[in-house]
């Protein structure tokens, strides 16, 4: 993964003594709230709840065993001992002290990290595909572009204070899993006839307030302006977005006030003054951020191995977590491992220092030291040797991250929702607790099969709640807590918005709507049909007949 | 005292202004919220100048003056003697149009200082307006920000092109000038320094 150099770590460390600052005119009184917000921001630093949140960076999710087990030093010593990790790759914690905030930045980078960008209205951390780099269906490594970008985008000065947050993901995959679609800007690397790494561009896409996908605006861009191209199209963006509404002013709105021709026509224009500037990326730049995700030192092993196959024979335990957690590599006799969690009746995506701590052991035991955050909030061992699955199945089951649901109903991708977020409508944590209790049966998580459900507690949609299979809003009525149901939703390259079913649920009645919505998949589906492939055969309305048929007759 | 920051060859001093800022009388006019219209959307929720506050404004008759973009375009006439001996210069606001400008006075260097009205902190339209200045239209001159200006903005008005700085008057400039150089190493190109880091050092080493 990317080391930083002397100027990478001078960044960081000014950006500390910026911010350490910042917090002293603060506390001192030489700011107000309204001067310090966007300020603190731009540092991850949200005033929640019941204290402040702090976002860490996890640029496109990648981290080493040394930042791992840091992170789980910090939410050790400044925080409750746990932390979350979030739909965009990142870590919060959720109690850390405003006070300490500094010195906790102050740590992060002396290992290489920071909170730089991880809110306010600027270019947020860029996603991308957890197993980028070694997918067997990977066309291009989008890491070493992602971490071009990441640089350009830090402090950009042009773009420091947008309508509002701009999130941009790449990917290089044939099946998209960075929902590059669902993002202000999309970047999908592939080879062009020429067999030059090219990009197609998208722009407007969104989960907040007004899901929507996003359009295509260029089919073929050349890598080298990957830079300048963004920059035309934040430009246009940052002069004519709204301002005067914050539920108008991503770029998605503008997208669609205009149009998407009108606005590419208006983006062409200004790339046509920015081609080819200085910020075009030289063939040794991407060399040189390339070089640091190089393929790792595999051992050459044939693609069986016999200790494996037995232990997969004799343990259906151990079968059952090969089956959901471990994944196809493209280097013979590895795969990659999914930590799951999503354990059944605890906080989606939480982990504790400890568990922190013992990834950071594994990763450094059995995966060269490093490890991913999925955007679906699990850890992701990326290249353990078959012959190791076994033990690290035994390791990882022991500290509770070896559930074999991943993928399955109760892999439950869920906000922080109203027990941290001061924005919540409703509560989102323990919505997914029940539906994962009332699911806790491993047989028949497994008979239900593939499928994603997403539970946000506001509109805002930090669950990505409107591409589930299922998903879940929290929703404010008359002040008391509610939540409305839709079914639909899809991520990746056939991406779709769900649909709502209908009026919305208390809380209690959630586990046993969602039951109900599984109980007409199972009665209707065909062999080898998938949940969503059947709610896209039969429409909304059988679900919607089965969950609301007893309200009608009480009624 | 002044709190005006001055930039000289990238040496930032706090500098008396000779300049006198004109502004538009207050206007009777609702602001515009809203409005549908592709052609308006930028003026979306954004006072419109009327042509009574153009043909009221009140000129100071001698020294050197920052006209409304507005005035300077419809008042043109009247100002003429003043612009040729450089007199003259002209402040917009972030929702305006810089084209406007541009059309109206093709060689923006005739200008000795152009400023830009930010009148909310988080209003980033600002940096936007400053890089076009400089390298769309080759603006040469002193380039100043005034309104919601305090220090945390300064780094990035410096980056996009901007020489002087009125910051808002309960703050210290003094303090402010600090941060003109929060941060010594910039990763992308921008006004100021073209070159992206990969340009400037040779980082394989
Ligand atoms: S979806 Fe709403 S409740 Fe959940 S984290 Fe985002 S803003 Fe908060």
């Amino acid at each position: 993964m990317y080391k930083y150099d002397a100027i990478d770590q001078r960044i960081v460390d000014e950006r500390v003594a910026q911010y350490r600052d910042q917090t002293r005119r603060f506390l001192a009184g030489e700011l107000s709230e309204d001067e310090f917000r966007p300020l603190r921001l731009q540092n991850g630093l949200y005033i929640q709840r019941h204290a402040p949140m702090l976002r860490i960076a996890v640029p496109y999710g990648m981290l080493s065993s040394r930042q791992l087990r840091k992170l789980g030093d910090i939410a050790k010593k400044h925080d409750k001992g746990y932390g979350h990790f979030s739909t965009r790759q990142n870590l919060q914690l959720n109690w850390p002290k405003l006070e300490d905030t500094p010195e906790i930045l102050a740590e992060l980078a002396s290992v290489e990290m920071h909170a730089i960008q991880t809110s306010g209205n600027c270019i947020r951390n860029i996603t991308t595909d957890q197993f980028a780099g070694i997918a067997p269906d990977e066309v291009i490594d989008p890491r070493a572009m992602a971490e071009i970008m990441r640089q350009w985008s830090t402090f950009h000065p042009e773009f420091a204070l947008l309508p509002r947050k701009f999130k941009i993901a790449v990917s290089g995959t044939k099946h998209d899993r960075a929902v590059v679609q669902a993002h202000d800007i999309g970047l999908e690397f592939y080879t062009d006839a020429q067999g030059k790494m090219a990009i197609k561009v998208w722009v407007g896409g969104g989960l907040g307030r007004t899901p929507i996908l996003g359009s295509v605006i260029r089919e073929h861009l050349e890598w080298q302006h990957a830079l300048t191209y963004c920059e035309a199209i934040i430009r246009v963006y940052n002069l004519h977005g709204r301002r005067d509404n914050m539920y108008k002013a991503r770029i998605k709105i503008l997208v669609k006030a205009l149009g998407i021709d009108e606005f590419r026509n208006q983006v062409e224009t200004e790339w046509a003054h920015l081609q080819g500037s200085l910020n075009t990326i030289t063939e040794t730049e991407l060399k040189r951020v390339g070089q640091h995700f190089e393929t790792m030192p595999y051992e050459t092993l044939p693609s069986h191995d016999a200790s494996f196959d037995m232990a997969v024979a004799s343990n259906p335990a151990f079968a059952a977590w090969v089956k959901r957690c471990v994944h196809p590599h493209k280097q013979a006799g590895y795969r990659a491992v999914t930590l799951s969690l999503k354990p059944h009746g605890k906080a989606p995506g939480d982990a504790t220092s400890e568990q922190m701590w013992t990834v950071a052991e594994l990763a450094e035991q059995y995966s060269f030291g490093e490890l991913r955050v999925s955007h679906e909030q699990n850890l992701i061992l990326a290249d353990v040797k078959l012959s190791d699955l076994h033990a690290v199945w035994e390791k990882a089951r022991a500290a509770g991250l070896a559930t074999p649901n991943i993928g399955l109903l109760t892999d439950i991708v869920c906000c922080p929702g109203g027990d941290f977020c001061s924005l919540a409508n409703a509560k989102s944590i323990p919505i997914a607790e029940a539906i994962q209790m009332q699911f806790d049966n491993l047989d028949y998580l497994h008979d239900i099969g593939d499928i994603e459900l997403n539970v946000s507690g506001c509109m805002n949609g930090c669950g990505h709640h409107s591409v589930g299979h299922i998903g879940i809003l929290g929703v404010d009525k008359d002040g008391s807590e509610w939540y409305q149901v839709s079914i639909g939703g899809k991520q990746g390259n056939d991406a779709s918005l769900g649909t709502v079913i209908g009026p919305s649920f208390s809380a209690d009645e959630m586990p046993e709507v969602i039951q109900k919505l599984i109980d007409v998949y199972i009665k209707e589906r065909t062999p080898e049909e998938r949940f969503i492939d059947t709610v896209r055969r039969l429409g909304v309305a059988p679900f919607k007949a089965n969950v609301y048929a007893k309200e009608e007759i009480a009624a | 005292m002044s709190n005006l920051i001055q930039l000289n060859q990238g040496i930032a001093n706090i500098a008396t202004d000779a300049w006198t800022l004109v502004q538009l009388p207050a206007s009777q006019v609702e602001e515009r919220k809203q409005a549908g219209k592709v052609v308006l959307f930028k003026l979306t929720g954004e006072n419109t100048v009327t042509n009574e506050q153009i043909a009221t404004t009140a000129i100071p008759a001698t020294g050197k003056i920052i006209v409304p973009l507005s005035v300077f375009i419809t008042r043109k006439n009247e100002l003429a003697s003043r612009i040729q001996q450089g007199e003259v210069g002209v402040w917009l606001a972030t929702h305006e149009v810089l084209e406007h400008l541009v059309k109206d006075q093709p060689d923006l260097n005739t200008l000795p200082i152009i400023a830009i009205h930010v009148e909310r902190f988080a209003d980033g339209r600002i940096f936007s307006l400053g890089t076009l200045l400089r390298t769309r239209y080759g603006y040469k001159n002193e380039l100043r920000a005034f309104g919601d200006v305090l220090r945390d903005q300064l780094y990035f008005l410096k980056r996009s092109g901007f020489t002087s700085f009125q910051i808002r008057a309960d703050r210290s400039a003094q303090d402010a000038i600090a941060s003109l150089n929060d941060f010594s190493v910039p990763y992308q190109g921008a006004v100021d320094e073209p070159r992206p880091v990969f340009q400037r050092y040779n980082r394989t080493a």
